[in-house]
């Protein structure tokens, strides 16, 4: 049911996002550039001739000017171009979209759970100000803030995997024994789903839970505070005294009138829960040994291959930007308001 | 310096400097007195306010033991938490080391208590920075407007497009990897809290008639922005910077789990429960425990301050 209207907004948030993604495309060329190191030395190899590092150089276009320089990087961009990692040799562009997948896949389990468990417990403790579901609430929201993820899925494995041993090794997204499915979507709770095998869904699935659930407990926190506060607020409200004046049922007041006036501020919180969690993915990819992109980053990071940090922070920060610009359309679908005033 | 005595020093700061009417912020139009004490009863407010609410009375405890352990250091460590003795490794718990030895058999306990005075520092240091260079960017963004505005909104803009960690990472990968430029990382990506908060609470302050007076009595520009209105914006930048430590230390010491920054054999948190992890699937917990509970109980400890000090400071945004 999208309307011209809708379309509208949509092109013109996506046309107000342009700039954040430049200023992205810019900071990232200039953090390589001053990254530590002769990337034409890199590219040379260690035995190669001053002659040869020279060359090297030239066809690199690093006896440029910046502002040229600029431009081919951006030429590069355009053609889809990351360059090569010097490690494995390989396209980096080809390796972040193989691994993309992965990360999207935990960072959205991840929040899908923590707004399955945050946003009711937001609005119970709200509700009920004062009761059980307000004081846990309250604990969960300053607990989880503090706490560091990388630690809280160490705790998950030793807890879950060591002493339990329901939860497997954490060793990535499929023990090494079961053949992933035919890859469609690249997440591997749907490509099992599609390729009809139930029990494929449930290795993953066992996978994928305890860094979900590692990253859920860390974005719980701001969600069920933000939905507890502009619940509060809503619920305080004239209109919801008159739609219970009006003899509306419980349920009708406190979801269709209260809930969806209250998702807005949570929604706008949205986009910094996000940021969160593209941080805290390093850290638990790293903790579960999640082939994601920022296992691949690290990797690349601590042996000094630039390209792949580079072609990560990129990618990263058109994730993030495209998430607010999504975030920034549905935040119009939910408000009818928000389309009247543009 | 302390988020305690910032804490002082801004209610002192507060008492000082509004011998002009003060118009009440926006967000709380009709706040009462109490939100900005004078300096005769903050004392009793404050002594109110801590036995009102016992858990920040437990969070300043903490925070002045932490600060004691960081001051102390070496000193009260029982044993050397450099040296290794591989007979004594992978040690559990017990009376002669309390939280146990690690894979180069140094005692734990002795880590976790000189890592302190580390975290600590590079937390504060960070936090500093991002308080002085955002409160100030973002105070003359909203003061002078025009240009100053645009640069300063276009800079938080494109720190704030990026995940706040990842750009973290990218700043350390770029400046070279040691611990000052762990603490620069850290200040750059909190920057954009303090100059918004800066600039938002500016916007309203000025506006107000103490502006007006103060330049109708000669003061300069400068001088009306950082005598004047400047002073008035400390309180909300206490609850701020106390809220931010904790955040900056999860990122100070992520950032040396990931293996940046901080170089074994050196004892911080992060770079412990790292080494821990790998003997974590096979039952030796108490590498990665101990020092990853110090580092959440820090944590804990200055977001308790954080919104303890925010009730303080501002009773209204209590939630």
């Amino acid at each position: 049911m999208i309307e011209g209207r809708t379309l509208r907004l949509i092109a013109g948030r996506f046309a107000a996002s342009l700039p954040s993604l430049l200023g992205v495309v810019v900071i990232t060329f200039f953090l390589m550039r001053a990254l530590p190191g002769d990337p034409a030395a890199f590219f040379a190899g260690p035995a190669a001739t001053p002659e040869a590092v020279e060359q090297v150089r030239h066809q690199l276009g690093l006896d440029r000017s910046l502002p040229t320089q600029l431009t081919i990087y951006l030429r590069d961009l355009a053609r889809g171009d990351l360059g090569k990692s010097i490690t494995t040799g390989q396209p980096v562009r080809a390796e972040l979209w193989n691994r993309l997948p992965a990360s999207l896949e935990l960072t959205l389990s991840g929040l899908f759970l923590a707004a399955l468990i945050g946003l009711p417990l937001g609005v119970l403790a709200a509700t009920r100000p004062g009761s059980v579901f307000d004081h846990a609430s309250r604990l969960l929201s300053t607990a989880g803030v503090s706490l560091p993820t990388f630690f809280t899925g160490l705790v998950l494995i030793y807890v879950f995997y060591f002493k339990l041993g329901w939860a497997p090794a954490p060793m990535g997204r499929l023990d090494s024994f079961t053949d992933p499915p035919r890859a469609v979507t690249g997440f591997l709770l749907i490509d099992s789903l599609l390729a009809g095998s139930p029990a494929l869904f449930w290795a993953a699935l066992k996978q994928l839970a305890l860094p979900a659930t590692t990253l859920a407990l860390f974005a719980m926190a701001p969600l069920a505070r933000m939905t507890r506060a502009a619940m509060l607020a809503v619920l305080s409200s004239d209109y919801i005294r008159a739609a219970r004046a009006a003899g509306l049922g419980r349920f009708q007041v406190l979801v269709v009138y209260g809930f969806r006036n209250a998702l807005l501020p949570v929604l706008t919180t949205l986009g910094m829960v996000f940021s969160f969690l593209l941080g805290a993915n390093v850290l638990v990819e790293k903790v579960f040994a999640w082939p994601g992109l920022g296992s691949f980053a690290l990797e690349a990071l601590l042996s000094s291959d630039y390209a792949p940090v580079q072609g990560f922070v990129l990618v990263m920060g058109t994730v993030y930007v495209l998430l607010n610009l999504f975030i920034d359309v549905l935040y119009g679908l939910v408000d009818p308001r928000a389309k009247v005033a543009r | 310096m302390t988020p305690a005595t910032d804490m002082v020093d801004a209610a002192a700061a507060t008492a000082r400097a509004p011998s002009l009417p003060l118009v009440p912020s926006q967000r709380s139009p009709d706040a009462p007195a109490a939100a900005v004490p004078t300096s005769g009863n903050f004392g009793r407010h404050l002594r109110h306010v801590l036995a009102e609410n016992p858990v920040t009375l437990g969070a300043l405890l903490v925070f002045i033991g932490l600060v004691a352990i960081g001051i102390l250091g070496a000193s009260i460590a029982p044993f050397d938490p450099l040296a290794s003795n591989t007979q004594d490794a992978l040690q559990a718990p017990s009376r002669h080391h309390w939280f146990g030895t690690d894979q180069l058999g140094r005692d734990i306990l002795s880590r976790v208590l000189v890592a302190v005075r580390l975290d600590l520092a590079m937390a504060l240091g960070a936090v500093a920075l991002s308080f002085l260079v955002g409160s100030v960017a973002g105070s003359c963004a909203a003061f002078f407007q025009g240009w100053t505005e645009r640069i300063v909104g276009r800079v938080v803009d494109t720190i704030m497009a990026f995940p706040l960690f990842v750009l973290a990472m990218a700043i350390v990968a770029a400046l070279g990897n040691n611990v000052s430029n762990i603490v620069y990382a850290t200040a750059i990506i909190n920057v954009p809290f303090y100059a918004r908060l800066a600039r938002s609470e500016i916007t309203v302050l000025r506006e107000s008639g103490m502006v007006e007076a103060a330049r109708l009595s000669g003061n300069s520009r400068w001088s009306i922005l950082f005598r004047h209105l400047y002073p008035n914006i400390l309180p909300a930048m206490v609850v701020q910077i106390s809220l931010n430590m904790g955040w900056a230390m999860l990122n100070a010491a992520g950032l040396s789990f990931i293996g940046l920054g901080v170089r074994p054999p050196t004892a911080e948190w992060g770079i412990m429960v790292s080494d821990g992890a790998n003997f974590i699937v096979s039952g030796e917990w108490w590498i990665a425990l101990f020092p990853g509970f110090a580092l959440m109980s820090a944590v804990l400890c200055f977001n308790l301050l954080g919104d303890g000090l925010r009730d303080i400071v501002d009773p209204r945004r209590r939630t």
